[in-house]
């Protein structure tokens, strides 16, 4: 029988429906690779026990003749971003570690902080009868773009374990591509799904904002966060976008919009759909193998009749300095929360008052990259400068915004590489922070503007014959709410470019 | 709109010092001095932003949010008290506990 765990979602839940195997030895095999792959660290969290319980429930459920959900006996991974009641959820930080016997920061993410209640897209994946298999490694509080913040350790890319996953979800994006999952959710604040999606070889969606509830994400800059899917094909991320999306009560940022029919999406031709090219996206500092990929795989949609324009999109350059400075403003104040009153980490030396419970919490909790990021949104909040910093950004975030509503006036969509580059090796950005925020230049302008995105694997490519094959990742832009559109592109790029399934990392 | 402050401003030991202070950090001394440098390098960066004229432009706070919706006035169900305290790092009379911060 050849392995359930490797099929596209919709299969595998129509294999659990028809009987064919059960939810539970689908989670015996889920849990197994994820022993064996332990190695790579895309896990925080094994919800070993959870898991086989919600499996044998799903299994119950069809004996008994009961309707099964769309996504049932799936194994799905959550970011350690997302809340969940019956796991911890530590955002990779120290932070949200319990104070152990000796005063210092919890080690691992064992006793991290156990939230009381279920973030809507979880709870919405659970009733739709998927399995939750375990909470993902990822960049400290979603800070990061090669995993390197993480408090626990990094995770490994499973194509060489020398380079990095991409960040900040590089767990979610890990755990799909080394087959322990048949999806995950991250969430992307500038990048965060769709560069480690791109690094790791699988399909990650950014949807627009105001797509997907942000209720029980572990906020960073409310203004841009969004949750998303990761799977290692179109159509699969498409069930689970199906799955999350639409209104919620509990936030009010989410829009009460129809849901599309992404799955259905996957199999509309792409014949007539005008794609723009914008050439500032094929600057300088993108690596020529990435390059020539990218173009390859615009080819191929052109040959089955799309055709293509060039786009302009002039302030793309600003993109890292609009970023920076507004996520990190919206940073300051969200994590603002974290101050060792309601949760998490504590340090109250004898004789403490509330300040230096704040001071020392704090510091002891946040690693570098988020006390870096504090102190830059702060002060470009403070008086003095907010005119010169945190209003000029807001004004520039317009501008980046007009140049995709002008140019999606004559085009429905938008192609360009995810990453300027295929994974990096670890330490390679140095100590230079601002290296590493370079690596989200082509990601952060659809953030600002709030539109769909979606990363699809297109080639892998080799630097030279003794380096492993790398996967490249190309990235489809269309204005808010035309998610379908990206799945009907990215289901082409995957026929056009990898008839015979996803490229499959050479793992043991 | 309010003239915009010079953007050549270096940042000083005593800038990271008095943003910690505002941030409830409170840095190592090595630390102080890997913020000033990093700060200070990052600004220089996004000072690149002064070069657009942006007088006539609106502001983006946000995208896609029409307008707050409005819900009934009416008791939802909610955590409950032991739920709300169980992750506190310590509690006391049915309440978070915190150093004391009003003097005697």
């Amino acid at each position: 029988m050849s392995e359930v765990l490797d099929l596209p979602i919709p299969e595998q839940a129509a294999c659990v429906a028809r009987g064919e195997i059960s939810a539970l030895a689908l989670t015996e095999r889920a849990l197994g690779r994820m022993e064996a792959h332990g190695g790579l660290h895309a896990f925080l969290y094994v919800a070993r026990e959870a898991a086989l319980a919600a499996a044998a429930a799903v299994d119950q459920k069809r004996a008994r003749g009961e309707p099964l959900g769309k996504l049932c006996g799936v194994p799905i991974a959550i970011k350690d971003a997302l809340c969940t009641r019956d796991a911890p959820t530590t955002c990779a930080s120290k932070l949200l570690t319990r104070r152990n016997a000796s005063g210092t920061a919890g080690s691992d993410a064992d006793s991290g902080w156990r939230p009381p209640y279920d973030a809507t897209v979880v709870a919405r994946l659970r009733a739709a009868d998927a399995v939750l298999v375990g909470k993902t490694n990822m960049d400290e509080f979603a800070m990061g773009s090669s995993g390197e913040n993480s408090a626990f350790g990094p995770m490994l890319n499973p194509w060489d374990s020398t380079r990095t996953a991409g960040g900040s979800s590089g767990g979610s994006a890990v755990a799909v591509a080394a087959g322990m999952a048949a999806g995950s959710l991250g969430s992307d604040t500038g990048g965060s799904i769709r560069q480690p999606a791109a690094l790791c070889g699988v399909v990650g969606v950014k949807p627009s904002y105001g797509r997907v509830s942000r209720y029980g994400l572990v906020a960073f800059a409310s203004s841009l966060d969004q949750v998303g899917p990761f799977a290692r094909d179109a159509r699969s991320a498409a069930r689970l976008l199906e799955v999350i999306s639409g209104a919620d009560g509990h936030d009010s940022t989410c829009a009460d919009l129809p849901v599309g029919a992404y799955e259905a999406a996957c199999d509309k031709p792409v014949k007539g759909l005008r794609i723009g090219i914008p050439e500032e996206y094929f600057g300088a500092g993108l690596d020529p193998a990435v390059a020539s990929s990218v173009r390859a795989a615009i080819s191929a949609l052109e040959s089955e009749g799309c055709s293509v324009h060039p786009v302009a999109l002039p302030h793309t350059r600003h993109g890292i300095a609009t970023y920076y400075i507004v996520a990190t403003a919206e940073a300051s104040s969200n994590l603002a929360r974290f101050d060792g009153v309601r949760f998490g980490l504590r340090l109250e030396p004898p004789r403490s008052n509330l300040e230096t419970m704040y001071g020392k919490t704090r510091n002891a909790g946040f690693g570098a990259e988020v006390k870096r990021r504090i102190l830059l949104g702060t002060y470009v909040l403070s008086s003095g400068y907010y005119d010169a910093y945190y209003r000029k950004a807001q004004k520039t975030r317009t501008l980046i915004k007009q140049d995709f509503d002008r140019a999606f006036e004559t085009v429905d969509a938008i192609a360009a590489p995810t990453s300027p580059s295929p994974a990096f090796k670890f330490g390679d950005k140095g100590s230079d922070p601002l290296a590493m925020y370079l690596a989200d230049i082509y990601t952060l302008p659809a953030s600002l503007a709030g539109i769909a995105g979606l990363s699809v694997p297109c080639a892998m490519t080799r630097a030279n014959d003794s380096q492993p094959a790398l996967p490249v990742g190309l990235q489809l832009l269309a204005p808010a709410f035309e998610e379908e559109r990206l799945f009907t592109l990215a289901a082409a790029v995957e026929r056009l470019t990898a008839p015979n399934g996803p490229a499959r990392p050479p793992l043991g | 709109m309010l003239a915009c402050a010079p953007l050549t401003m270096a940042i000083t030991r005593e800038t990271v010092l008095h943003v910690a202070k505002l941030a409830r950090l409170e840095l190592e001394d090595e630390e102080i001095d890997r913020m000033q440098k990093d700060l200070d390098n990052i600004l220089e960066y996004v000072n690149s932003l002064s070069e657009l004229d942006t007088d006539a432009v609106s502001e983006t706070t946000q995208v896609a949010v029409s307008a707050a919706p409005f819900r009934t006035d009416a008791v939802q169900p909610s955590l409950s008290h032991e739920l709300a305290l169980r992750e506190a790092p310590r509690s006391a009379g049915g309440g978070f506990a915190v150093p004391a911060f009003v003097d005697e």
